[in-house]
């Protein structure tokens, strides 16, 4: 028994303080990244929330160059574009994903440039990798109050303006013709999605940090009818899937096969995916199962009429 | 305003009784349009649109695809600015159910969680559920005819089934004004009709007044107290009697149009310059199902 737990939890687990902090950074932003993904997935923002990580990778990729920690460079650009693809006009269904095409455009290119300087001054490749697939292990300690806070403030705001957000979220006008300022709901939602997604951005990197945002919100959607709950539903995969594969990460040290390690981002993706298609193909099926059940109250009439034909004769 | 500074010396008095008459009739309208017009990129949507709606009266808005009926309706709502004209509206409830709000199947909301956000949609936080929001709800649900799907979610839910949730997500407000735009179309001929039905018994029952657009006339001609046909941004408005007639719609669209009634049925079918213009007609605004005329 004790010998399947040390296999499971491999000597120095719970004593490490890099495991430490990411099991605790892994864990809000998995909160914070499923609260607001149910949103982004009910709002149709998926794409602007994945140009958000996007663009703050240039962010990223300049703080290492200014020596400044990353999270702050994530924050201020994903922070700047969301104002940006609002100013262009994100309120509109057609202008926002042209909005959002031409900030993420211009911020990818500034980024290769950073990220070349990043490189060449540093002479390793760390620090692009690090930017754009994220590596949890190497946060260190004096991050966590930061995404403390920080992951307390785009939840604050979500939790502000729920229901106008989901009476938004039904159609603008509904909410319009109820004396919501709907410009202003969007708003504050894009700021709380640029937080989730600077936070999530140094967990796992900026291109992957849309899985997180995404995945387990559309898992949890599948799973409840009710808002509220697809939120916690989405933030309980989340965490799993973050602290599963930050475990399986340490233990991988003894994998194949270069016996160098699996990254965490990859093994969280991994995970995240899994739980979807087994999520979609289960309730796939009960679907199609449920589905002739409706329509055939009409069409069952003249089959009862036929057996009866069948009886009298 | 400016009538009774230029009337002072002439027929003050007759300007004045003008002014109380036209003070009584608002007091009556709940809705009225003075010569509103709009102009949208260049285009005028509409054209001094006049017409008045009082209480418990239902009113049918009729127009073709872009002849400005939703526009008219986001005039009356407050959310289309007015470039002439004047609009008042005696409440502030206005309930309102916009065109084509399409759901998609995953969108985890139930039916209630809808008609919820009706009453509370507008307020911060979260909003715990309560005994009386409950109530509240499931009166609106049960007056529509959505409790056997309450709890169901809205994106699996059939068209009709959809218009009735949203139709208790603008009542639960209590309004005294209700607007749909096109709330017919995509529905079947037989929940359209049901719709129209539940929208006239909630009209006659709570003496709320309904303004509802709709591209086709003849689903509500059973239970239209007045009509306001739009064409080209120009409306007339008035009992079915009055307004589709031959020289009124003739006017409206500045060429011949013909009304042909058929089977209680309104047909409107425009020529070029005449019955006998060589193409043939073309039809405005036809009725979906001729044959079927047991109504």
């Amino acid at each position: 028994m004790s010998g399947v737990w040390a296999t499971i939890f491999q000597p120095g687990f719970f004593a490490s303080d890099e495991v430490r902090t990411a099991l605790i950074v892994g864990g809000l932003v998995a909160v914070v990244s499923g609260v607001v993904g149910v949103f982004t997935v009910l709002r149709g923002q998926s794409f602007a929330g994945h140009s958000l990580a996007d663009v703050g990778a240039t962010g990223g990729s300049g703080a290492y160059l200014l020596a400044v920690p990353p999270l702050w460079g994530f924050l201020a650009l994903s922070v700047v574009g969301a104002g940006l693809m609002e100013l262009i006009g994100i309120q509109r269904a057609r202008s926002r994903d042209l909005a959002t095409g031409i900030v993420l455009g211009a911020a990818l290119g500034v980024s290769a440039l950073l990220l070349y300087w990043d490189t060449t001054w540093h002479s390793s490749n760390g620090q692009a990798m690090t930017v754009l697939f994220g590596s949890i292990f190497a946060l260190s300690e004096s991050t966590i109050p930061l995404v403390v806070v920080f992951s307390a403030v785009s939840l604050v705001l979500v939790v502000l303006v729920y229901r106008p957000l989901l009476l938004a979220g039904l159609h603008p006008d509904l909410a319009r013709a109820q004396r919501v300022n709907a410009r202003l709901v969007g708003w504050v939602f894009l700021a709380a999605l640029a937080i989730a997604v600077a936070l999530s951005s140094i967990a796992l990197g900026s291109i992957l940090s849309t899985a997180i945002l995404i995945g387990p919100a559309a898992t949890a959607v599948r799973l409840t009818r009710r808002p509220g709950l697809a939120m916690l539903w989405a933030a309980l995969i989340g965490v799993l899937a973050m602290w599963l594969g930050v475990l399986l990460s340490y233990d991988s040290y003894t994998w194949p096969p270069a016996h160098h390690g699996w990254p965490v981002s990859f093994l969280v993706v991994a995970l995240i995916v899994t739980a979807y298609l087994a999520v979609d193909l289960t309730s796939g099926r009960r679907r199609s199962r449920h589905r002739p059940d409706r329509p055939p109250v009409a069409a069952a009439e003249p089959d009862e009429d036929a057996i009866h034909a069948e009886w009298v004769a | 305003m400016s009538g009774r500074t230029r009337d002072q010396d002439s027929g003050a008095a007759a300007a004045q009784r003008a002014v109380a008459r036209d003070a009584q009739m608002n007091s009556a309208a709940l809705l009225s349009l003075d010569r509103v017009s709009v102009g949208l990129g260049g285009r005028e949507v509409l054209r001094g649109v006049s017409f008045a709606v009082r209480p418990g009266e239902f009113t049918g808005l009729i127009g073709a695809n872009g002849a400005g009926k939703t526009t008219l309706l986001r005039v009356i709502l407050g959310l289309q600015r007015v470039d002439g004209g004047r609009v008042s509206v005696a409440d502030r409830r206005v309930g309102y159910v916009p065109q084509k709000v399409l759901l998609e199947p995953d969108v985890p909301l139930r039916a209630c969680d809808v008609v919820a956000l009706g009453l509370d949609g507008r307020r911060l936080g979260i909003g715990w559920p309560s005994a009386r929001k409950k109530m509240f709800v499931d009166e609106m649900l049960a007056a529509v005819g959505a409790d056997p799907f309450a709890d169901a979610r809205v994106g699996e839910l059939s068209g009709g089934e959809q218009q009735r949730v949203l139709i208790a997500h603008a009542l639960i407000g209590r309004p005294r004004l209700l607007l749909l735009d096109e709330p017919l179309a995509n529905l079947d001929l037989s929940s359209s009709a049901d719709v129209v039905a539940l929208l006239a018994r909630i009209a006659r029952e709570q003496q709320i007044a309904v303004l509802l657009s709709a591209h086709e006339m003849n689903p509500l001609l059973p239970v239209t107290d007045r009509i306001v046909y739009l064409a080209h941004g120009r409306a007339a408005s008035g009992t079915t009697g009055e307004v589709i007639t031959t020289e009124v719609l003739s006017r409206l669209y500045g060429h011949h149009v013909d009304v042909l009634r058929v089977h209680g049925r309104i047909l409107v079918v425009a020529g070029n310059g005449g019955p006998d213009a060589g193409r043939g007609p073309i039809t405005i605004d036809h009725a979906r199902d001729a044959s079927g005329g047991a109504v």
